[in-house]
Formats: structure tokens, C-alpha cells, sequence
């Protein structure tokens, strides 16, 4: 049995074609992914994406458990602000990514990947020796992200919270149309837009939608799906767990090397990360766009050097709708990730030549 | 959208037109198209390209996925629908009428009556 968002009855009314993911039900796309894409780049869009996980960490061991399980150094965090990590396991593959949000002295919410919320709450459970209070509130917790450059205008006249004022990677807590919410100026589309979670045993979920849609009359705000979702990060670069990494990736070889803080203190994974910083990687994930406007790379494709040589294979990739090109992500050997290199990528019977782009690929 | 009742089907979600002169018209439903949200390109093999039932004769590109098109019975492509090189989003728009894809010389007339009636194929989509 699939799970439904609070939201599940409204994207069935406005026509979301509705898919399995994470064990959810939910709308892959509204009108279609170019026009929800488009939405997001030039105006607003508003996606349902509370199959995301939420855990809060407690009490006075609190800090000891993140640090423990995160790779990045959470210490740095004031209550207000969050920070991008991942979680690794005692051989450096990646567990999952998530954002670690300090809401408090001793007071932390991790967000995980829909996909992943009970392996993440099993694994973290699992290395929570020092017993912080850790629970999984993830079925209560509705999310909905808010993208785009006119977010902050259509949104403005719902909550008296200054919502421009609230940099990149902060939150605040507030009042927003009505409801107690957590405001945080996040995303997964590299445009400027917002996040806001709250609790559906409190909350009229569907109430707040119309709310959004109401103020986002005048701004063309858009319905979006995991379609336009997906496309957007894409061309960010923004990793996605089960595609671009896994617990057979390290966050080292996935250019996360800047969220993983060697100088914290002991956190799992990091006897295996530091070999592998001394020993060298052998294999690199890379960004890259496909010259020919007729070829579009997909998870799974094999990544060629001009020789014909298998040396990488691509993680996700899909049509650049900004750009009408071919972009895409993967892993090859070391020697080919330089910026710069030209590589060939193996579609059906033929070979397309692409170039190692370092992401984002707009901007 | 209903399902043309004047039209055949094949459980891979194309259509096929008998003109009636020993060609067929073949495209993608309305829920092939449907299925597969914005369509990128539309890559076809060329004109005299001869093949079996169930062979590929191209691939649909979509924005989220690619799908294989597949030969509905054995035969020969006559002619393309130049207008998808420029304008795939016709697919989408107009599956059964501007969005053609080939016309085939069909080499074994007794193959379409294999074919699925629009209840038929109603059946497997719904």
C-alpha cells in the first residue's frame, strides 16, 4: 500500500499524474516538465515533497550523535542555520545526504531522502551509543518547496517573517499563513526559494497549498513535479542519492570533498576517507554536456575515451531544458575528469562526444 | 482523449492506420505519449529500411525517459514524418494526427488482424 501527502487528494484534483516513489504516491508532473521547469527558472514553482524525512535530535547529547554520523562539522551551526552533510558508513560509501538544521541548543532536525527514512533511522538509531533523544517524525512532517526568483514576492503576504532577509541555507520559525512552520531558504533547484515544513496533525494542509496558489496568483506560480524536479538539480549538478552517489560511492569521489571536515573529531567513515585522501582516488565524478543536440545521456550509459575504452559510467542525465542540450553526471577514471576533456558517451548503436563541464551547467 | 476506434493497436502502444493500399501509418497513442510527458526527438530509421515484426524502427526521446519503437508487423518504412525533426511536441500534441511517425509497406498482410481493436487496447491501459 502506497503512502499518500497530505497534498495527495489536490494534485488528483488539478491533474498530477501520480507515480510510485519512496513508497509514496506522488505526481511526477502537472502540465509537463518543460513548462514546470520554466515555472522555476523564470517565476515560481511549488513542489510537494513530503515524502522527505524528518528526525529530531535532542537533549544533551544531541550535537555528540550528528557529529558522530555526518560527515560535515556541525558544531559550526547557530540556532537559524543548517548545513548541507551526508552520512557515511565505517567504509566511507554513502549512507545518504541530508540538511542538518540547528534548531536549538541541543536541538537539531535532520532532513533525509523519502527513499531512505528507515534504513537513515535504523543506521543513526544504530550508532546513537550516547542515547540523545532521536525520533523519526517524518509521517507528521508535510514539506513543501516553494522555488523560484519571484518566491519570496508571491509569498511575502502570507507571513510578517522579512522572507528575503533570510539568507541562503538559514530558517527561521514563524507564523505563516496561519500556521506554525519552519521557513527555510533551501532547495534543490539552485534558485532562489524557500521550504516550509509543517505539522499536518495541526495543520490543514490543504489550507496552506491554497493559500500559496491564492498569493502566487499574479506571479505564474506553477504546480511542479519530481519531472521538473529532477531536471532542475541536474542542472545545478546537485547529486541524488541511488543515482549519483551510494554506499558504494565515498563523498570524496562525488565532489563533496567540501562538506567533509577531517578536523571535527571522530565521525563514522573517517579511517576510510582519510586513506583514501592519502592513497588518491582512482575514479572521479564529473559533470559534462553532450556537444550534438540529438543525444541525451541516461543512468546506466557506458562513459568512452576516444579510444573506445570503457572508463566511466553516466549516473543521471536528461535534456537540459535551459540549455536544449544533453547533460548529464558520472564517474570516470582520474585521468579523464579534468574540466576540458572530451569523452564519448555510448547511446544504443553510437557514440556521442561530450565535454567534462564542472556543474552547475547554467550561470 | 478516446481511442480511435477506426484505428489497431499493439500492446507496445502504437497505433496503426490501414490506408488501404498495402501500407499502414503508424504512431504512438495517446497514452504512449502521455506516458512519456515532453517529447525531445524522434529518431527513425531511413526510407527502405526493411524489418520484422518487433524489430525497432526508433526511439522516442522524451525530457524523463527514451522508449523503443517497435515494427508492428514485418515490412518496409515509405516514408517519415519529416515534420517530427523539427516539431517532436507534435506527438505529444496530436498523437494520432499530425504526430505519424513512419508509413510501411507491410509484407505480410495477415499480421494486422493480430492486432489489438481500440477495446481492446482500452482494456490494457486502463
Amino acid at each position: 500500500m502506497l503512502k499518500k501527502t497530505p497534498f495527495h487528494a489536490i494534485h488528483q484534483r488539478i491533474g498530477g499524474k501520480l507515480v510510485e516513489f519512496a513508497g509514496f504516491e506522488m505526481p511526477v508532473q502537472y502540465k509537463g516538465i518543460k513548462t514546470e521547469h520554466a515555472a522555476v527558472r523564470e517565476a515560481v514553482g511549488v513542489f510537494d515533497v513530503s515524502h522527505m524525512g524528518e528526525f529530531f535530535v535532542s537533549g544533551p547529547y544531541a550535537l555528540d550523535l550528528v557529529q558522530k554520523v555526518t560527515v560535515n562539522d556541525a558544531s559550526k551551526l547557530v540556532p537559524g542555520k543548517a548545513q548541507y552533510s551526508c552520512m557515511c558508513y565505517e567504509d566511507g560509501g554513502i549512507v545518504d545526504d541530508l540538511i542538518v538544521y540547528k534548531l536549538a541548543d541541543e536541538h537539531y532536525m535532520l532532513v533525509v531522502n523519502g527513499a531512505n527514512v528507515d534504513k537513515d533511522f535504523e543506521w543513526i538509531s544504530s550508532q546513537n551509543s550516547m542515547n540523545a533523544e532521536l525520533v523519526n517524525r517524518s509521517d507528521d512532517y508535510a514539506l513543501l518547496a516553494v522555488q523560484g526568483p519571484k518566491s519570496a514576492n508571491a509569498l511575502q503576504k502570507l507571513t510578517d517573517v522579512d522572507l528575503s532577509g533570510i539568507p541562503f541555507y538559514g530558517f527561521t520559525t514563524g507564523t505563516f499563513a496561519g500556521a506554525d512552520m519552519i521557513i527555510s531558504a533551501t532547495g534543490y533547484t539552485g534558485e532562489k526559494g524557500f521550504e516550509l515544513y509543517f505539522d499536518v496533525n495541526t495543520t490543514d494542509a490543504e489550507a496552506i497549498w491554497n493559500a500559496i496558489f491564492e498569493a502566487g496568483d499574479t506571479f505564474g506560480m506553477e504546480p511542479c513535479g519530481l519531472g521538473a524536479r529532477d531536471t532542475l538539480r541536474l542542472e545545478m549538478g546537485y547529486a541524488l542519492y541511488g543515482n549519483d552517489i551510494t554506499a558504494q560511492t565515498n563523498p570524496l569521489e562525488a565532489r563533496l570533498g567540501w562538506i567533509t571536515k577531517f578536523d571535527k573529531g571522530e565521525f563514522v567513515g573517517k579511517n576510510s576517507l582519510l586513506k583514501v585522501k592519502e592513497e588518491g582516488k582512482t575514479r572521479q565524478m564529473i559533470g559534462f554536456i553532450v556537444e550534438d543536440q540529438r543525444s541525451i545521456p541516461r543512468n546506466g550509459y557506458d562513459i568512452l575515451n576516444d579510444n573506445g575504452d570503457k572508463i566511466g559510467v553516466v549516473t543521471s542525465g536528461t535534456m537540459s531544458i535551459t540549455l536544449g542540450k544533453g547533460i548529464g553526471m558520472g564517474y570516470v577514471e582520474l585521468p579523464y575528469a579534468a574540466d576540458g576533456t572530451t569523452i564519448q558517451i555510448a547511446i544504443r548503436k553510437k557514440t556521442a562526444a561530450a565535454t567534462v563541464t564542472k556543474p552547475p551547467f547554467i550561470k | 482523449m478516446s481511442t480511435p476506434a477506426d484505428l489497431k493497436y499493439t500492446r507496445e502502444h502504437e497505433w496503426v492506420k490501414d490506408n488501404g493500399d498495402g501500407t499502414i501509418t503508424v504512431g504512438i497513442t495517446e497514452f504512449a505519449q502521455g506516458e512519456l510527458g515532453d517529447i525531445v526527438f524522434v529518431e527513425l530509421e531511413e526510407v527502405g529500411f526493411d524489418f520484422d515484426k518487433d524489430e525497432t524502427f526508433g526511439t522516442v526521446e522524451a525530457v524523463k525517459t527514451v522508449s523503443e519503437l517497435y515494427a508492428p508487423v514485418d515490412g518496409e518504412i515509405t516514408e517519415l514524418n519529416e515534420a517530427l525533426e523539427d516539431n517532436p511536441e507534435l506527438v505529444n500534441e496530436d498523437p494520432y494526427g499530425e504526430g505519424w511517425m513512419i508509413k510501411i509497406k507491410v509484407s505480410d498482410a495477415s499480421q494486422l488482424e493480430d492486432l489489438l481493436s481500440a477495446d481492446e487496447y482500452d482494456d490494457i491501459t486502463s
